[in-house]
């Protein structure tokens, strides 16, 4: 019965309703500007990524920085710059998670999905837009960096590099909350899980402290921690002191193969969501 | 645009032949046969849970069916899903606007994303918001809209790619009556430019207002289809409600009406707690023999009303049962809602 339906089927060819490069590139950026819009009408959705830089240089430099570096608090301005342009992504990323689960609560996902657009086009282009938001974020950090007395050693090419890689690693977390969000019912749940998840990530890493005084079983995870390998990379990157290449290769590593591994999937969840 | 290429078979935009699409033990759609010819509006009449959404779903590729098939504009729902997207327009029972975006922003997008120009989006979007009358509240964020707005931006929206099949899927549930008139009013437009709509709706009178034919789905199995006409004959057509101003009158007007014996129309009753004659009739002749026998008689009327049969009545008359899903009880304050 069906090999009778599919010869009467004036339509059989498979590729005619292809998207083409730059269909695909017309799409995402139609939809990156639906995102810029979103943040230009709501513009308190920019708090977190103004904000939380702001907030946490002055906390953990002021509050916690004179003890954990004995008292010499410049130089621990030196250490946990760096250091927060390795976490900035993770907070905005769960962001993510929330925004993706909480848009295909409404109808507009819908639409999306019964367009002819490639449905990738839609998690590009919000990733896009998070990595434009993670990178105003790590700019504003080093402001206040600047401003409390961080002091660059080495050139801009390499506090450049620095920022480039930060993003990279952030954008590949994007594609883990984006999946997140797809799997899980409920933008509470997703911010619940996200939390969990990175709370030991980011305190068991060598962003905040130097993992020296930590015990042994704790130090065996923080170096394998990615965001401890992204610490060291941005922190070698601007001091000129220490190891470059073992960090930045570890933290690349972790930046491709989180994405290869999961923005596949979060695709593929977002195809077949019901 | 490449819609006259869309050869459609048999002169049916749309095609279904047993489609089934199960949720574990749940039978959402359980082997539904559908044609809705070229040009026609299809009404897919059913209580909450009856199918209908899933059924739209399949045929909008959000969802996979288990087994059929389905050609939409020639199209198969499963094999050629890119091509059909291009075809079809879905409004769906929640709007399907972005509510942080404002109208014309909402519309320029759907353009882009439609692959007009950036001259041709923004000249639809205009255009589009022209029609629906939302001209003023271009560049308002959708989330200020109210609710009919919102549900005509959501048109619009649909519209903007000029499909060759529209899906509306309880487009008037939850709006108030001015507000579902309006809506009412543009589906009525879109169909006389000569859009196939399939619209999904729980009420009788939705269905008489918009649709040609009409299929009956309960529990995922049609249980009747045939002509709008046909199918209101077979549920009794109308009920003519006529409130003399003396509610002493009452007896007296059921008794005249009786003793006409005008061609067709059933037994007169009174209806004395509201005040009311309840006359069943099936043609707008009926209506006027009966007003005007009352007119000769000198009765003083207060009202007239008509009554459609509601989704329970409809139900009633052709499987004998109620509805199946009567515990949703914001589904029964709406269609009472419609019905009052």
């Amino acid at each position: 019965m069906s090999a009778a339906t599919v010869t009467a089927s004036p339509k059989n060819l498979p590729d005619e309703g292809r998207i083409g490069l730059r269909a695909n590139l017309r799409h995402i950026g139609a939809l990156v500007r639906r995102n810029a819009m979103q943040i230009k009408q709501d513009p308190e959705s920019m708090f977190d990524a103004l904000l939380m830089p702001i907030v946490f240089s002055l906390l953990f430099t002021y509050v916690f920085g004179g003890a954990v570096s004995g008292g010499d608090r410049s130089q621990y301005v030196n250490y946990f710059i760096p250091g927060m342009m390795a976490m900035g992504g993770l907070n905005i990323a769960m962001s993510v998670g929330t925004g993706v689960n909480d848009d295909f609560r409404k109808g507009v996902m819908d639409r999306f999905r019964t367009m002819p657009i490639a449905r990738s086009s839609v998690l590009i282009a919000k990733l896009i837009v998070e990595t434009g938001r993670m990178l105003v974020s790590t700019l504003i950090l080093l402001i206040m960096g600047f401003i409390m007395g961080f002091e660059l050693k080495t050139g801009p090419a390499e506090l450049a590099f620095a920022v480039v890689l930060a993003l990279a690693f952030g954008s590949s977390l994007t594609w883990i909350f984006m999946l997140l969000g797809l799997s899980l019912k409920t933008p509470q749940a997703v911010q619940g899980i996200g939390f969990l998840v990175i709370m030991p990530l980011q305190f068991g890493s060598s962003i905040f402290a130097p993992t020296a005084t930590m015990p042994d079983w704790l130090q065996s995870f923080t170096d394998y921690n990615p965001l401890s390998q992204l610490a060291d990379a941005a922190r070698s990157l601007t001091s000129g002191q220490g190891p470059v290449a073992h960090p930045v290769t570890v933290a690349l590593v972790w930046a491709v193969a989180i994405t290869a591994i999961t923005a596949p999937l979060a695709v593929r969840k977002f195809r077949t969501k019901t | 645009m490449t819609r006259q290429e869309h050869k459609i078979r048999d002169g049916n935009a749309v095609e279904v032949r047993g489609l089934v699409k199960h949720f574990g033990d749940t039978k959402a759609v359980d082997g539904v046969d559908l044609d809705v010819p070229e040009g026609t509006v299809l009404g897919v009449l059913g209580p909450n849970g009856a199918g209908k959404t899933t059924l739209v779903r399949c045929l909008s590729t959000l969802l996979v069916p288990d087994a059929g098939t389905a050609f939409v504009a020639g199209y198969d729902v499963v094999r050629q899903p890119r091509q059909l997207r291009r075809t079809i327009g879905l409004t769906g029972q929640y709007a399907s606007v972005d509510e942080k975006l404002s109208g014309w922003e909402n519309l320029y997008m759907i353009g882009r994303l439609l692959d007009l120009s950036r001259k041709e989006a923004r000249s639809r979007a205009d255009a589009m918001l022209e029609r629906f009358s939302l001209t003023d509240a271009a560049k308002r964020a959708a989330a200020t809209y109210s609710g009919g707005m919102r549900r005509r931006l959501d048109l619009a929206a649909s519209m903007i790619g000029r499909p060759a099949v529209l899906y509306l899927d309880e487009p008037t549930t939850g709006l108030d009556p001015r507000t579902r008139n309006e809506v009412w009013d543009e589906v009525k437009r879109m169909v006389g430019e000569g859009s196939t709509v399939l619209l999904t709706t729980q009420y009788m009178e939705e269905a008489e207002q918009l649709a040609h034919d009409l299929t009956v789905i309960d529990r995922g199995k049609i249980i009747a289809e045939g002509r709008v006409n046909e199918l209101k004959a077979k549920v009794g057509g109308r009920t003519l409600q006529i409130r003399p101003s003396d509610p002493g009158e009452l007896n007296r007007m059921v008794g005249a009406i009786a003793q006409a014996g005008l061609d067709g129309v059933g037994g007169a009753t009174a209806d004395v707690e509201e005040g009311l004659v309840n006359v069943p009739i099936v043609s707008d002749e009926q209506l006027t023999a009966v007003i005007g026998l009352l007119g000769e008689r000198n009765f003083a009327i207060a009202g007239i009303d008509t009554h459609l049969p509601s989704l329970d009545e409809v139900f009633l008359a052709i499987t004998g049962q109620k509805t199946s899903t009567p515990e949703d009880s914001t589904n029964d304050k709406a269609l009472e809602e419609v019905a009052a």
